[in-house]
C-alpha cells in the first residue's frame, strides 16, 4: 500500500507524517508536491498539518485551491481514501470535500496538549481496528479548532455515524471541561458520507511510538492499511 | 477603468465571536460602560480592472464567495467606486476620497 503526504507552502507535520508511515508503519510512502496534479499510484493521500500558505484569510483557504487539491478531490470521488490532519481538516472543510467550518478556539490560546479521544464509528477506514468507546490519547496542537455546523449538519453527522472522534474524559465522557477548542459537540474528528474521507485535528502521527507518550495515533494509520487489506 | 472593492467579512451573528467577547471585555476593564457586543471582521481592498462598475462588482461579489468569505461561518459586504484618475486621466486631487 502506497501513501502519499501533500506538501504545501507552510506544512510543517509533513516529515512526521512521512517518518511515521514509513518508519513506524513499513509502509511504502512518497510526498506530493501541491503543485502536482497525478496521484495514480496512491491509496491513501494525508493532507499533513502546519500553516499551508500563512494561513492567510482563513486556515486552508488559500491551500484548497492548490493544483493538487482538484487531483484530490477527484481521488476522493473514485473512493480514494484521504486524511486531513489538523491543518489538512481545515483545508478539507474549506474545500468541502468535509461540512463545516472552524473557528479560532473558545479559549482564544493556542493548545497543544494531549486529549482524550472517543471513537464514535469503529467501521471507517482509519478506525476500523478501534473499538467503538475506546478512548485514545493523542495530541493536539492548534489556535482555530473550534468545529462549527450549522444545527441540521450536525444532526446528520450524529444520524449517519460521521463523527469519528469526541473530545472526552478519560472515562469516554464527552464534558465541557474535556472540550479543548468549543467544538460543537466536542466533535474531534469526521468522516464524509462515504467513510473514505476523514479529518481530524488530533495529531495521530506525533503519536505513533510509546516514547513520544502514545502510539494509538499508529492505530489510524494500521486501519487504513487493514481496510485496503494490506492486514496490518 | 480601475475600480476599487472595500469589502468587510464578519462572522455570521449566529456564530459564536470569541475574538469580539475578547475585545469587549477589554473595552469594558478600561472603563467604557455601555458597550453590548463586539465583533471582529475582516476589511479587504480590492484594486481592479473591469469595464463598467458593475462587472467590477460582479467579480467582487464572486471572489468573496469563492475564497474571501466562507459562508458556513461569514457573511460579507461590498463597495465598489472608481480608483484615482477620471476618465480624462486627470490625476485625483490631494484630499480627494
Amino acid at each position: 500500500m502506497r501513501f502519499g503526504v501533500v506538501r504545501f507552502p507552510g506544512s510543517n507535520c509533513d516529515a512526521d507524517c512521512y517518518y511515521a508511515i514509513r518508519d513506524v508503519l513499513g509502509e511504502d510512502v512518497g510526498y506530493v508536491w501541491h503543485r502536482d496534479t497525478d496521484l495514480r499510484g496512491y491509496d491513501c493521500i494525508v493532507l499533513p498539518g502546519g500553516f499551508s500558505y500563512g494561513d492567510y484569510l482563513r486556515t486552508g483557504a488559500i491551500a484548497r485551491f492548490s493544483p493538487v487539491m482538484d487531483a484530490v478531490s477527484e481521488f476522493a470521488a473514485k473512493g480514494g481514501l484521504v486524511l486531513g490532519i489538523c491543518n489538512g481538516f481545515q483545508i478539507l472543510l474549506e474545500s468541502g470535500l468535509l461540512p463545516g467550518a472552524m473557528l479560532r478556539n473558545d479559549s482564544l490560546e493556542f493548545r497543544c496538549m494531549y486529549v482524550n479521544l472517543r471513537v464514535d464509528n469503529d467501521s471507517t477506514p482509519f478506525t476500523c481496528l478501534m473499538e467503538k468507546g475506546e478512548v485514545l490519547r493523542i495530541p493536539i496542537a492548534h489556535g482555530e479548532g473550534n468545529y462549527y455546523a450549522d444545527e441540521s449538519t450536525l444532526a446528520e453527522l450524529v444520524h449517519e455515524g460521521r463523527v469519528l472522534f469526541t473530545y472526552c474524559e478519560p472515562d469516554g465522557t464527552a464534558t465541557g471541561r474535556a472540550n479543548p477548542n468549543g467544538s460543537a459537540m466536542n466533535v474531534a474528528g469526521i468522516c464524509n458520507g462515504n467513510g473514505n474521507v476523514a479529518g481530524m485535528m488530533p495529531h495521530p502521527e506525533r503519536s505513533c511510538e510509546a516514547i513520544l507518550g502514545s502510539a494509538d495515533g499508529l492505530r489510524v494509520f494500521r486501519s487504513a492499511v487493514a481496510w485496503l487489506g494490506g492486514g496490518a | 477603468m480601475t475600480y476599487i472593492g472595500r469589502v468587510t467579512v464578519t462572522l455570521k451573528r449566529t456564530v459564536m465571536d470569541p475574538q469580539g467577547s475578547a475585545v469587549k471585555s477589554g473595552l469594558a476593564s478600561m472603563g467604557y460602560a455601555g458597550v453590548r457586543e463586539v465583533r471582529v471582521g475582516k476589511y479587504l481592498e480590492i484594486s481592479l480592472e473591469a469595464p463598467t462598475a458593475q462587472e467590477a462588482a460582479s467579480r467582487i461579489d464572486e471572489m468573496c464567495r469563492r475564497l474571501l468569505a466562507n459562508p458556513v461561518i461569514e457573511e460579507y459586504s461590498f463597495e465598489v467606486e472608481e480608483a484615482e484618475a477620471d476618465s480624462d486621466g486627470r490625476p485625483p486631487e490631494v484630499g480627494e476620497p
